[in-house]
């Protein structure tokens, strides 16, 4: 396949490596390089992200129309109950707002939306032009707070104060205000919370059917098919559960240093780090009983999936991966779920990471993978092509890249409609990738086209 | 579902817009020029999320380039950051012209981009590769993503079009349409063997094929010399029943070149695509082609074996103003009665453009609403009693909790295939709609029998 030079800006080169290069360190957490099309979001995207799937909340955006309509309803975060979450809220401020100040509209708005939705708390997000224009969200949720007896959280998440990171900061910021409001009386001494998963396909529900398997009561899901009360009296559990790349590990250090709640960090994605979760989880409670109905479970399950993974793994062995998301601990699982079906990660990156995850991705990868920073279309495509992968695992920006150089894809984002956490997960996953790998589409694209061509012209030689 | 409460009146608040941004509409319009990367003067969450939600609906990338502002540059100025920005476009894209569209942040920050952009064109000196650095105010506090999108197409006409001799071909500026639509649109200028030139243009660069290798920018586009020549055309035609008044790329050519400005409705249905036709055929001094005329028979061969399934029933349509102009003309024509015609741009000119392009076709005259939300056309929606919902895709809730049909039709499609590739315009384009909304009431009624029917 011929190869297209892969256009890097010098100022990005520090923010790529090669696996297994000697001395090889990654520059990263920077802010986005202007005019490089990066795919990260904002500050306010990051809280958003993490408080949206709070479904007895109500989500008020201020600000101009764009960041609340561009936001609406984009990720699964199922809910079991109520579902003021899909709803799309925004003071829509005008010109005029912006000249005579916001505050007012704000404030009607709240009074407006509160009482038409009677929501258990309502989170008002503040965007960059607020940031400018001075309003003070803190003093009108504190006004409309006493007005309405609800909390009234201000989440700081100007979108030009930083990046995504930052506004996970600002989430978890706004959520430790309820943190500690609840009665925590009655909780089960062997409890947790679940932090950081958004439940985008219901995965929060498998989750916690795996911890009540074990005998662990759950106190609140935070926020994946949250709840307001919950997150009130989450301080009565006696353990914080946190996947993902740090979106909620905020609180999770908040708690601890407040109300002495110790936290462990895991994954759900893959059999590995999915059976390691639970382990842990029973070695904190130290319980005999517990640990022998994990072990019963996590046998049980596995049992139940290894043979028809075996079906996929003869499929893919030795296919390709790329792999480029948001945060860099979900690339981790990722890297062992591919070599699990006997496939081969040629390129990993993320949006956020910080170096320590990339010298854990470095150390996990086989030399020659690719790991790269905050990258953008251009690099993507360029490194889809130079290592041939088969399939490409992203969110949406990513996956028309992809598709236009006729590279399966599969979703691993917000948007995704699959369960990929868990036991049941994996076995999805294992699906999804299957089924995108060997569709018989990929024979007619272009790509196609100039490998056999190439591969053509050898034999004629 | 989420569950709407009871009516409240005139609301402050916002819940659901039925319109998107100002920037995001110029970005869309960039794209549709010839070797054009759109680049949004803002934090980086702009630029990402307009590029997120455009993939949704055309499935196909969108390369939005951003100045990616932080706090430091909201303080002191984004001057810096916009210029290392153009730098890395230029190096990186190599493109021809360069949009630079403002967003809320750049605008309040007050921002002086065309006097930024000519220090950067100063500052690089005489390179002849330097692109075409295009600049377009579009605060997001300000209008709708039509005001953006119809602001970046006239600041290109004004950075581009010269005055010249006459060359006889004419301008089309068809606002924002589907890449279908555009398609059909050069078809019909071919069979009527008239130049056009179409501005913007974003049938390849948003609707393109598979391809072996990452395009630095997508082949396709408004050819900027033909952007040039649009300043010396027979006659401009503008698409939209609300632009009158509107400080518009027709009007601009119209006041700077002297280039005659025809507005029309868009040419959705048969009465609309007639006028469209009849001024083409004035214009080009061709009359219509067999084989149009041929389909437009057909057409209404087709009206009539489906009237009694359409007519009488009750649709409520929204969208951006002018394809909700130009739905209603089609749904009153075939005997749907558009019953209430909502937007959440804010033109002033619907309910006029709604009464002038339905006029004798309708016997009740529809409710038109003008700024609303989802959650005031839900109130209005549940005293109108509607058979069906004709408009994007995002009134999806409001269709699946009233148990009516949804015409997916204009922008954005997010949960369907094939967003792009919807044809609204001409007889064909009418064919395609007739024929949707004809079987979505027969698959209504169908399910809604007990017995279930094999024959309609």
């Amino acid at each position: 396949m011929a190869k297209a030079p892969i256009p890097i800006l010098a100022e990005r080169a520090r923010q790529i490596m090669v696996s297994g290069d000697p001395g090889a360190a990654m520059d990263c957490n920077k802010d986005s390089l202007a005019g490089a099309v990066s795919q990260r979001a904002c500050v306010f995207c990051g809280s958003r992200v993490v408080l949206y799937p709070i479904a007895d909340a109500l989500h008020l955006v201020h600000g101009p129309i764009g960041c609340a309509v561009y936001t609406w309803d984009i990720r699964g975060a199922l809910s079991s109950g109520p579902e003021l979450h899909r709803l799309s809220f925004s003071t829509d401020l005008a010109e005029r707002d912006v000249i005579f100040g916001g505050e007012k509209k704000l404030y009607r708005s709240l009074i407006e939306l509160i009482d038409r939705h009677q929501p258990k708390a309502a989170f008002v997000y503040a965007t960059c032009i607020v940031g400018l224009i001075g309003d003070d969200l803190a003093a009108i949720c504190r006004q409309v707070a006493k007005e309405r007896g609800i909390p009234v959280l201000p989440v700081q998440s100007e979108g030009f104060k930083g990046n995504k990171r930052a506004g996970y900061q600002a989430a978890c910021k706004a959520m430790f205000q309820l943190v500690g409001t609840g009665d925590p009386a009655g909780i089960s001494p062997h409890s947790i919370n679940i932090l950081g998963d958004f439940n985008l396909a219901g995965e929060t529900w498998l989750i916690r059917d795996y911890f009540a398997r074990m005998g662990v009561e759950v106190v609140a899901n935070i926020t994946g098919d949250g709840r307001v009360d919950a997150i009130r009296r989450c301080h009565g559990a006696a353990l914080n559960v946190v996947q993902c790349s740090g979106a909620t590990m905020e609180l999770a250090r908040m708690m601890e240093e407040r109300y002495g709640v110790p936290s462990i960090r895991v994954s759900y994605f893959g059999i590995e780090d999915m059976s390691d979760a639970l382990y842990r989880v029973a070695a904190f409670f130290g319980e005999p009983a517990m640990l022998a109905r994990t072990r019963e479970l996590v046998r049980t399950e596995t049992a139940a999936l290894l043979p028809e993974l075996e079906h996929y793994r003869q499929a893919l062995a030795g296919k390709k991966a790329a792999i480029y998301v948001g945060g860099a601990f979900k690339a981790f699982s990722l890297v062992k779920a591919f070599r699990l079906l006997g496939m081969q990660v040629v390129l990993v990156g993320s949006q956020t990471g910080t170096a320590e995850d990339y010298a854990e991705l470095a150390a996990i990868t086989d030399p020659g993978t690719i790991i790269v920073d905050d990258a953008n279309p251009l690099e993507l495509s360029g490194f889809l092509a130079a290592r041939g992968a088969d399939i490409f695992v992203g969110g949406v920006k990513e996956r028309p890249i992809a598709y236009k150089l006729g590279v399966a894809f599969c979703d691993h984002n917000h948007e995704r409609k699959e369960c990929l956490a868990g036991f049941a997960g994996m076995r999805n996953f294992a699906r999804e990738v299957y089924a995108s790998i060997m569709s018989p589409v990929w024979r007619l694209v272009p790509r196609q086209e100039t490998a056999e061509a190439a591969v053509a012209s050898e034999e004629v030689r | 579902m989420a569950t709407m409460a009871v009516k409240t009146g005139a609301a402050v608040s916002t819940t659901n817009a039925c319109k998107l941004c100002a920037p995001l509409g110029a970005a869309l319009a960039f794209r549709g020029i010839e070797a054009t990367v759109p680049f949004l003067h803002g934090s980086q969450g702009c630029a990402t999320y307009m590029r997120r939600y455009i993939i949704s609906h055309f499935n196909e990338p969108i390369d939005i380039a951003s100045s990616a502002l932080g706090e430091k540059q909201a303080v002191f100025g984004g001057g810096p950051n916009l210029m290392q920005g153009l730098a890395n476009v230029i190096r990186k894209y190599r493109p021809r012209l360069i949009g630079v569209a403002t967003t809320c942040l750049t605008e309040t920050i007050g921002d002086d981009v065309p006097r930024l952009l000519k220090d950067f064109a100063r500052e690089q000196g005489d390179d002849s590769e330097l692109p075409l650095l295009v600049p377009v105010s579009t605060p997001s506090y300000v209008g709708t993503h039509m005001e953006g999108f119809h602001a970046a197409t006239r600041a290109v006409v004004a950075a581009l079009a010269e005055p010249g001799p006459r060359h006889g071909g004419v301008n089309l500026l068809p606002g924002l349409v589907s890449p279908a639509d555009l398609r059909h649109l050069t078809e019909i200028f071919r069979e009527m063997e008239t130049k056009v030139t179409i501005l913007p243009d974003f049938a390849a660069t948003l609707d393109g094929p598979a391809l072996a290798h990452y395009p630095l920018i997508p082949a396709g586009g408004t050819p900027l010399a033909a952007i040039r020549r649009s300043g010396s055309a027979a006659a401009s035609l503008e698409l939209g029943r609300t632009l009158a008044g509107k400080d518009t790329a027709g009007g601009l050519l119209q006041q700077a070149c002297g280039i005659p400005c025809l507005r029309l409705g868009l040419p959705i249905g048969i009465h609309e695509t007639d006028r469209f036709l009849a001024e083409l055929t004035r214009i080009s001094g061709r009359p219509v082609p067999a084989r149009i005329k041929e389909e437009r028979g057909r057409l209404v061969d087709a009206y009539v074996d489906g009237h009694k399934y359409v007519f009488g029933k009750r649709a409520v349509v929204y969208g951006e103003e002018d394809l909700v102009v130009g739905l209603a003309a089609f749904l009153a024509e075939i005997g749907v009665q558009p019953v209430l015609c909502a937007s959440g741009g804010t033109s002033g000119q619907l309910a006029q453009a709604v009464a002038a392009a339905t006029a004798d076709l309708t016997r009740e005259a529809p409710v038109v609403r003008e700024g609303v939300d989802f959650f005031e056309i839900e109130e209005l929606a549940a005293a109108l009693e509607p058979d069906l919902l004709v408009g994007h895709s995002k009134g999806y809730s409001l269709a699946r909790r009233r148990r009516i049909p949804l015409i997916r039709v204009g922008f954005p499609i997010h949960d369907r295939l094939g967003g792009q590739r919807i044809l609204h315009l001409g007889y064909r384009g009418a064919q395609a709609l007739f024929d949707t909304v004809a079987n979505a009431l027969i698959a209504a009624k169908q399910d809604g029998s007990p017995v279930g029917y094999s024959y309609m």
